[in-house]
């Protein structure tokens, strides 16, 4: 047994006694991709399905929000870097082995997709808007000739984001909490129900309401299912594994977790969605706004418990 | 060529001069360090062990900071030395987060810093610092594929180890027990 471990001669900011590189900055940003990744994907899709009517605040009002949460994603994600001034260095070069990498030129090709998108759209958002540019009126009228062929290659960069912010984390072996490959699958479904928790609250059709809160129950139960997966999946692992799932199963996140994320975040807008559909009325933001909440603290929590857990030697 | 040390975990009386002489030959700022000693006390009293270990970045040869990289600031230098470019590196942290020896740490200037085997020493043919001052030569450091090196000699007749090597990284610092 192991009587004492001492460690002279260091005491880093930020690494010793525990690692804490990463603050608030990832898990807003993972949130907001997360968020953006979900928008994105049922606006292409209710276009390719051909339900642009049904399903307007999908497709149009809602899309607003995915810029503005990948811009402010983006920038949480500059406040985090430490050597700022060399950030172009990311798209100097193309690395297929780092996750960041990845992330980089996802971001860089969905973000501006996220702004064509919402741009071909403004003729309708803002009744009398005009482009002023010759140009710009005719890339629209390409854009908007376009849109279905549009709508898939944002449905895949939205599937592609959503997963790489839980590969972001999943890759790294050195912390057992996140080297698990149910990560990719957990966010990318953790983000799709924030982003259709969004439209929800957006949205004022009770037909267009009742269709998304539908598909969400669906996403919150696949969810609940990978939570309880993932922590099987611990549970039956190396000693690293057991005591990183410890911090959730009576360690110092127990009431963050199963409080915030799993009561609060997943199984009481579910059953307030439930009861919706037996009839009963609930105020139609608290379950996205749970959902929401749920969400945002779900990143923060893994963030913050994964960088304790390391090897033990 | 692949560049290792060995540390005698037997000889070191964990002075930590190894420390010292690392920050100043260096430069490395106050309160930070690229080496460290570790003392680890096993069993049960009355009947216990004391081991001492000198450690610092393992030059792993599958290095996770290296694959993480997202700009290749950190790469990996003729004979397996892992080190990072102050000026392509934008501290975003992977490396850090990536490491399970925990050997890097972010730079008051902005850069991730690590131990670098004293590569401007290496390449030179003198040793690295902490392995010049050791005052119990308790450090080997040479190149692995040379059978006649100093660490492939202090390896050779003794038991020896290497840190979580179910990490996958294939660490490059080989303990003597």
């Amino acid at each position: 047994m192991k009587e004492e471990l001492f460690v002279s001669g260091r005491n880093i900011p930020n690494i010793d006694p525990y690692l804490n590189i990463w603050h608030w900055q990832i898990p807003l940003y993972l949130f907001l991709g997360g968020l953006a990744a979900g928008i994105l994907f049922f606006a292409g899709y209710y276009v390719v399905r051909g339900k642009e009517k049904e399903m307007q605040t999908t497709v149009k009002w809602a899309p607003v929000l995915a810029p503005i949460a990948l811009v402010l994603g983006l920038f949480a994600l500059f406040l985090d870097l430490k050597h700022k001034l060399y950030f172009w260095q990311l798209y100097t070069t193309i690395r297929l082995e780092s996750p960041m990498g990845w992330g980089a030129w996802t971001l860089m090709i969905i973000t501006p997709l996220s702004f064509v998108w919402v741009a071909s759209y403004m003729k309708e958002l803002i009744p009398g808007w005009n482009w002023k540019f010759e140009f710009l009126e005719k890339f629209e009228a390409w854009v908007i000739k376009n849109r279905v062929g549009l709508a898939w290659i944002m449905m895949i960069y939205a599937i592609i984001l959503g997963v790489y912010t839980g590969i972001l984390l999943s890759a790294f072996n050195a912390r057992p909490l996140w080297n698990t490959s149910i990560l990719g699958p957990l966010f990318l479904v953790s983000g799709f129900s924030t982003g259709l928790a969004a439209i929800i609250w957006m949205s004022k059709d009770a037909n267009e309401r009742k269709v998304l809160s539908r598909i969400d129950l669906v996403f919150i139960f696949i969810e609940l299912f990978l939570i309880v997966h993932l922590f099987m999946g611990f549970l039956a692992g190396s000693q690293t594994a057991i005591e990183a799932a410890n911090l959730f199963l009576g360690g110092e996140f127990t009431v963050s977790f199963w409080v915030f994320v799993v009561l609060i975040g997943l199984i009481l807008p579910a059953t307030f969605e439930t009861i919706e559909i037996w009839g009963i009325h609930v105020p139609k933001w608290i379950p996205p706004a749970m959902i929401l909440f749920g969400g945002f603290m779900f990143r923060f929590i893994m963030v913050e418990a994964g960088q304790i857990t390391r090897y033990l030697y | 060529m692949r560049y290792a040390m060995a540390i005698d975990t037997k000889k070191c009386v964990g002075c930590g001069d190894c420390v010292v002489a690392c920050q100043t030959e260096n430069n490395v700022p106050h309160g930070y360090c690229r080496d460290w000693i570790v003392e680890s006390v096993d069993g049960t009293y009355p009947s216990l062990s004391l081991e001492f270990r000198s450690e610092r970045c393992n030059h792993c040869d599958n290095s996770p900071c290296v694959r993480c990289c997202p700009t290749g600031a950190s790469h990996i230098e003729e004979g397996g030395i892992v080190t990072v470019t102050h000026d392509k590196c934008i501290g975003c942290g992977a490396c850090i987060q990536s490491c399970p020896y925990d050997a890097r740490y972010s730079h008051p200037e902005g850069y991730v810093d690590k131990c670098t085997f004293c590569i401007h020493r290496v390449q030179k043919g003198q040793k690295p610092a902490c392995v010049e001052v050791c005052p119990t030569s308790c450090l080997y450091f040479g190149d692995l594929d040379d059978p006649n090196s100093d660490v492939s000699l202090a390896i050779k007749d003794r038991k020896w180890k290497t840190l979580a090597p179910e990490a996958g990284t294939d660490p490059q610092l080989y303990f003597l027990t």
